[in-house]
């Protein structure tokens, strides 16, 4: 059955994982993700192999779904801002032990249990690692309904071809937002028997750890991730440009800042003022080279974000002083309008430099 | 509901569109709102800066959002419990009775789908026939009685609007 299909996010995702071959999930409820721990409760159990499980914490779950993707299952858990800050020591330890998982955080206003509001406040905590220790997930930020089903496949992927924990990072808002749907195919699994741990047989042990004593092999293991992250930087990178060609002002934004975004680029298009969206669709790697490219042309970018400012920095790094940025963001659970952003485009840029005709 | 089926139906007619809600945290008895974009091309914000059409079901949304209406929009009351009007003269305002209409269909539950009968004769954004379908998709084939009722509902809030 491929035919258009209106569905809230967080129900998206839950299909696209189990079409993905998932096939165990665990995961502690928390709003507002609670829609995908119902739907995975529900259908997960349909397919064959297919394990539910809500677990007694967030902790439980990340832990139980590091030992199934060990034993060479396709495991996931999901929470909201909160459960993810619970689930850091998990992550950093399949991170270490090199287990595939994704974990997907429809975040919410923070710090502390903040609200249920949808913000991006979480990150730098996706990008920086989180938990403790030298390492990166893969961060995956999609737009739309459609764009959650086909990451949430591709993030998969990436988590087996890697070995690495992958984060697909959405907010509150895609995960109520409903809007049609078509499931693409998934790609067959491509993920080496070698790697997963099927029990006591007639074999060699097996061992996956990430408690490695000796400081030279650590060093040693420390260089090994720091290759395949290199490798990861060079290949993965994802971003949309959207009406960038004959921009003046570059917003760069994500996530549903980035819906906002094409919203007030659109109003400015039609008072004659060209603004462009430069939209990375993973945060780490973060699209740096495509960026930076763009400040041969462009020589203002805003940083538009549901937060304090937490991408601009990686957007200065991507710059290197190439470009004048500017930043404007609002935390708390509060989405702007699309009108709310075209004006202060309008005040920090073209009040003072007007509109020029690239004629 | 009305949201959604309204999302389902215009899905169906073939236009680009989104449905995002939003409840407040109470368990029950909360407000609800919810904003709807349809479009004949991709939709960039499924956030609504100055919606064109808004629609009120009780005082508390209508003080909350009557202001968010774009000048020359149009403000469906449900005038059954909202008694309030709007001080701006920059819209266009229909008065539905919608609790009354559906209590003598006999059951009250329907107003919502009278509101949607109004607002469908206003709009056009979508037939009743589409409207209807996506009411029976979304309602599943059990509710035959429900339907039945919602179907009375939707005509009559469409013939109640009087459209020059």
């Amino acid at each position: 059955m491929n035919d258009k299909q209106l569905m809230a996010g967080n129900h998206v995702i839950g299909e696209a994982a189990i079409r993905a071959g998932c096939r165990f999930y665990a995961g502690y409820p928390i709003t507002p993700q609670n829609e995908l721990c119902e739907y995975m409760s529900e259908h997960i159990r349909e397919v064959k192999g297919g394990v539910f499980i809500q677990s007694e914490s967030e902790i439980a779950a990340v832990n139980m779904v590091a030992g199934a993707a060990a034993s060479g299952a396709r495991a996931m858990t999901s929470s909201s801002s909160p459960g993810i800050s619970l689930k850091q020591e998990g992550i950093s330890s399949m991170a270490a032990s090199e287990i595939p998982a994704l974990v997907v955080n429809i975040m919410r206003g923070g710090p502390g249990l903040g609200n249920i509001r949808p913000t991006q406040g979480d990150y730098f905590q996706a990008t920086r690692g989180g938990g403790h220790g030298d390492y990166r997930t893969i961060v995956l930020a999609p737009t739309t309904c459609q764009e959650m089903a086909d990451l949430t496949m591709d993030a998969f992927d990436l988590a087996d071809r890697y070995r690495n924990p992958v984060v697909l990072l959405a907010d509150g808002m895609m995960g109520q937002m409903m809007e049609p749907v078509v499931f693409k195919e998934p790609k067959p699994r491509n993920y080496s028997e070698a790697y997963m741990m099927r029990g006591a047989g007639s074999g060699k042990s097996q061992i996956i750890r990430g408690l490695i004593l000796d400081q030279l092999e650590l060093e040693e293991h420390n260089w090994k991730l720091a290759r395949k992250y290199n490798i990861i930087r060079q290949n993965e990178t994802r971003c949309e440009l959207f009406q960038i060609d004959d921009a003046q002002v570059g917003i760069v934004a994500y996530g549903t800042a980035a819906r906002v975004a094409k919203g007030a680029i659109k109003r400015m298009k039609g008072a004659g003022m060209n603004v462009g969206l430069f939209r990375p669709i993973t945060l780490w790697p973060f699209p740096e080279r495509e960026l930076r490219k763009l400040s041969e042309k462009i020589k203002y970018f805003l940083v538009f974000e549901m937060n304090l400012g937490q991408m601009i920095d990686d957007v200065r790094l991507a710059l290197q002083g190439f470009a004048e940025i500017g930043f404007f963001g609002r935390p708390g659970g509060v989405v702007p309008t699309p009108v709310e952003l075209a004006n202060i485009i309008d005040q920090r840029y073209f009040k003072k430099n007007g509109p020029i005709s690239r004629g | 509901m009305m949201g959604y089926s309204l999302a389902h139906s215009a899905m169906t007619a073939g236009y680009h569109t989104t449905y995002l809600p939003s409840y407040g945290a109470e368990m029950r008895g909360g407000t609800a709102n919810c904003t709807i974009a349809v479009a004949d091309e991709e939709i960039a914000s499924p956030i609504s800066s100055e919606p064109d059409y808004l629609v009120v079901m009780n005082m508390p949304s209508l003080y909350t959002f009557q202001n968010k209406l774009t000048p020359g929009g149009a403000l469906f009351i449900n005038s059954s419990i909202v008694d309030a009007r709007p001080s701006r003269q920059d819209i266009e305002v229909f008065a539905v009775p919608c609790g009354k209409i559906a209590e003598s269909l006999g059951d009250i539950r329907a107003s919502n789908i009278v509101m949607m009968g109004a607002f469908i004769r206003k709009t056009s954004l979508v037939t009743l026939d589409t409207y209807l379908r996506s009411l029976e998709t979304i309602m599943g084939s059990k509710k035959k009685k429900a339907m039945e009722i919602n179907t009375k509902a939707l005509a009559a809030g469409y013939e109640l609007l009087k459209i020059s």
